[in-house]
């Protein structure tokens, strides 16, 4: 008996966590593209609706309606497959991520986390490093040069930045002792200052810049920089190939500013006057705003400047941080 | 300034010459220079600009169809043909300048003597397939006839048209309820242009 009402919890819950991780995904779009014109001085979408609002849902019916072309020389099976991979490890990633504080609903509690396994950040990270066979296989089957060098180059990212983000995670789970992300949460508990973040600001910058190269933001978005590679990896995707790929790149992106918001912005806990599940939309919010703020305001790096970056800077940085940590611990 | 002021072509003492930049020699040097650029702030000078313009909120987009630019007064778009103020005669007096100075050869005009021995324009037409909106026709033109208009939304769909005499002149009824306005752009009288007409001699 209890064992079906867990299933049905978890069904349930998974269910609101896709519907909503899509439909804020394709909320973000829009945010994106408005965001963006702002500061560039423009109006961005105006005309569907009031203020360009249903030009989201003028895109998802283009995205739907639109011919799904697979090009004559392509891998048909891994062609097809590899958006679905993308997309839908993005969203498996989510499935070990807490949003809110638990809450009480007709005296029935709900945890807001779909499954709270006890080595969550290790199924995050792994989960979402998964999503780059989606670009990787894409690349490989499409028959196409851009997007052959699309794939390269998302292996070369991903060879970089996961070393980097692995390592600069490693410092805040030794002080706290856990994988969990309820764990990590709970360890700030009390306030601003408690947060990770005055104690591991090395941690923090580094892991927020292997978040930017984890999601394909901009100072890293070599993997599909139009005027070098065209589209890369998604150059001969079209219509809702294409957009899975493009949605499953937006989950990911809500998935690291939560990541960063729990582990190093002190979570779902309350903050000053403010309730915690609203704090923790705030910090998502601002963490989203940031990803298409410095997408407006820096120009990309080359892919050897990427690597030289990651294991020549941030690695060894990350190391030493480690190294402090455990000398400051012991 | 004197001439003497133009003729030194010697630029030499107001010039800075730049020898680039040092080659850094060992891994110190190339650290710091590393360290210099890395640390520089050039990255939130970025940030900032842009969260600047977003916050002024000083937005330069003209939404087309509903708001529209108005045309500064040399601004070349299709061409007009003028009447007189005094008696609504069109201006052309069929002189044929600007078909002789058309570069593109887009102007064609045919003209005949009628019965009172006063020359007549029978055909005027343009070829705006051919117009590269030069604007000489305009300014070569001794009677402020052909000028340019300022309508630049010429999608049509016959490529013939607004290039016709009956396209281009001011229509008659327009031109009664004194819609027609004197072409202040390329080719006109300036402003002050009566100060400068001055008495022919009549010495001899």
């Amino acid at each position: 008996m209890i064992e079906t009402a867990l299933i049905i919890e978890t069904v349930v819950k998974a269910v609101v966590v896709l519907s909503v991780v899509a439909a804020m995904a394709g909320f973000a779009t829009f945010i994106e593209r408005k965001v963006l014109a702002f500061m560039q001085r423009r109006l961005g979408p105006m005309h569907v609706g009031p203020y360009g609002l249903l030009q989201l849902a003028a895109d998802g019916i283009k995205l739907f309606t639109k011919e799904d072309i697979i090009p004559q020389n392509a891998i048909k099976p891994i062609f097809i497959i590899a958006p679905v991979i993308g997309a839908a490890s993005a969203f498996v990633a989510v499935a070990a991520v807490p949003y809110f504080p638990e809450f009480t609903v007709f005296g029935y509690t709900i945890h807001p986390i779909i499954s709270d396994i006890n080595v969550g950040l290790l199924f995050i990270m792994g989960a979402a490093s998964v999503g780059m066979y989606g670009p990787l296989l894409a690349g490989l089957s499409s028959a196409n040069k851009w997007s052959l060098l699309g794939g390269a180059r998302a292996v070369i990212q991903l060879l970089s930045f996961e070393v980097v983000s692995g390592l600069s995670i490693l410092a805040p789970i030794m002080m706290i002792g856990s994988l969990s992300l309820i764990d990590m949460n709970d360890y700030q508990i009390g306030g601003v200052a408690n947060w990770l973040i005055w104690k591991q600001p090395l941690a923090f910058v580094l892991f927020a810049i292997a978040g930017f190269a984890e999601t394909n933001r901009t100072p890293f978005d070599l993997v599909e920089f139009e005027a070098e590679i065209v589209s890369g990896y998604a150059t001969e995707y079209s219509g809702m190939r294409w957009g899975l790929f493009f949605i499953g790149e937006y989950a990911n992106m809500i998935t690291i500013s939560v990541m960063v918001s729990i582990i190093f912005l002190g979570g779902y806990n309350d903050m000053w006057f403010i309730p915690g599940a609203i704090a923790m939309l705030l910090k998502v919010s601002l963490w989203i705003f940031l990803f298409l703020w410095v997408r407006a305001a820096w120009p990309h790096i080359r892919p050897d400047q990427l690597m030289w970056l990651c294991w020549k800077v941030l690695m060894p940085l990350s190391l030493i941080n480690v190294l402090i940590t455990g000398i400051v611990l012991v | 300034m004197e001439l003497r002021g133009f003729k030194n072509r010697n630029a030499t003492p107001g010039y800075i010459y730049f020898e680039g930049e040092k080659e850094s020699q060992n891994s110190w040097e190339r650290f710091k220079r590393f360290s210099a650029r890395a640390v520089k702030g050039e990255l939130f000078v970025g940030l900032w600009i842009v969260l600047r313009e977003m916050i002024k909120f000083n937005i330069h987009t003209v939404q087309y169809p509903l708001q529209k630019l108005q045309m500064f007064p040399r601004y070349r778009a299709i061409h007009k043909l003028l009447r007189l103020f005094e008696s609504g005669h069109e201006r052309c007096i069929g002189c044929g300048l600007c078909e002789k100075i058309c570069i593109a050869n887009c102007i064609k005009i045919d003209t005949k003597v009628d019965e009172n021995s006063r020359k007549l324009v029978t055909e005027y037409s343009i070829n705006f397939g051919r117009c590269i909106f030069c604007g000489y026709c305009a300014e070569v033109c001794p009677e402020l006839a052909i000028v340019h208009g300022d309508d630049y939304e010429h999608a049509s769909e016959q490529r013939a048209h607004f290039g016709l005499r009956e396209d281009m002149l001011t229509p008659i009824d327009e031109f009664k309820a004194k819609k027609q306005k004197e072409f202040p752009g390329f080719g006109a009288l300036s402003k002050d242009a009566d100060k400068f007409v001055k008495k022919t001699p009549l010495a001899y």
